[in-house]
């Protein structure tokens, strides 16, 4: 017996931190022109996550030359080279839709957690405790 | 005909191809399939594949069949027996007692996919063949999801057959033709299609490569 979420499961990437609502994230994106490809970088405070399984997207929001930009990434594509926390924000909801109606000073999220060597991907930790053990 | 495999739909998911495009597919898990007799033009007229799959309790199956297992000497009991019409050619290849799995299909390739689809009742017009809903103003009165006429007055004075009208929509046999395999997973044995397939989750689904129907 094989469940559909235990197929999903396995086949997630481990490669990623634990980033959530409210954190303020450094998206690199694999862009393809022509034959060509590049790294592009999205900064801005992830206002969503979506879904789960192979299915999962996270949305992030940015202030580009004063007008306010939202990307959709799927959490589990290839072309989500890496995402790193910038600073972990202290935020009550999921889904952090007001911010759309803020601006300027009233538009920041306070953090309660300085210390960002523990948000680490599930890859690193194996990693550390590897180390840890010689 | 070729070769049915007896499936499980376990649902839908996503893969995504290097390039980061996300493909939709279905995940089927294919049952154990069994070959418990093999027809010969000779005996029975024609060529085939008698496949018996899935598991059930040995004491709810009759002794008929329970002794047409023992004969094919099949340890278990398989819950359906299906029949897959193949060349002489293709029955040479297969002994019965052998089992069969994931790795008929190959990646890439066509298949069709038979299964029973998702039952919805007796369903209206509007639902069942998408006629257009009427006016639900201007001084429309009790008639908000009723199919448009039905036909002529005097003559022909009847309703010719083959009208759209209401009536039982889905659980019936659908076979959706053409659909492509994307990965074959031998060590689990899975199968993932792009696309849908028809029938709900954890329902029974027929597999066969589109090859083998078409005509020569």
């Amino acid at each position: 017996m094989t469940s559909l979420q235990s197929i999903e499961r396995a086949a997630m990437r481990r490669d990623l931190p634990p980033f959530r609502t409210g954190d303020t994230v450094k998206v690199s994106v694999r862009i393809k022109e022509g034959n060509k490809q590049r790294t592009q970088a999205f900064q801005g405070v992830v206002i969503k996550r979506h879904r789960g399984g192979q299915s999962a997207t996270f949305t992030v929001r940015k202030i580009s030359n004063g007008v306010g930009v939202e990307r959709v990434f799927p959490v589990e594509s290839p072309n989500i080279e890496q995402v790193e926390i910038i600073s972990r924000g202290f935020v009550r909801q999921s889904r952090l839709y007001y911010l759309r109606d803020l601006s300027g000073k009233k538009a920041r999220l306070h953090s309660k957690v300085r210390d960002l060597s523990t948000l680490v991907s599930d890859e690193e930790t194996e990693r550390r405790s590897e180390a840890d053990k010689d | 005909m070729g070769i049915e495999l007896t499936c499980k739909k376990l649902g839908m998911t996503r893969l995504y191809t290097e390039d980061g495009i996300s493909i939709p597919v279905t995940v089927l898990e294919a049952d154990s399939n069994i070959v418990v007799q093999k027809k010969s033009e000779e005996t029975d007229g024609y060529s085939a594949l008698q496949v018996g799959s899935g598991s059930r309790r040995d004491k709810t199956i009759s002794k008929g069949l329970k002794g047409h297992y023992t004969k094919a000497g099949i340890e278990g009991t398989p819950r359906r027996v299906t029949e897959s019409r193949v060349s002489v050619e293709t029955a040479a290849e297969y002994e019965v007692g052998q089992s069969l799995d994931v790795s008929l299909f190959n990646e890439g390739q066509k298949i069709d996919v038979i299964g029973t689809s998702k039952g919805r009742g007796f369903a209206g017009g509007v639902k069942r063949h998408g006629h257009h809903m009427p006016e639900a103003t201007h001084g429309t009165h009790e008639n908000f999801r009723h199919s448009g006429s039905i036909g002529a007055g005097a003559y022909p004075g009847r309703v010719i057959k083959g009208m759209n009208m209401p009536g039982q929509m889905g659980n019936a046999r659908v076979t959706t033709r053409n659909l492509v395999v994307v990965k074959v997973d031998a060590e689990q044995g899975l199968l993932f299609i792009q696309g849908g397939v028809p029938g709900h989750n954890n329902g029974t689904v027929r597999v066969r490569s589109s090859e083998s129907t078409r005509k020569a």
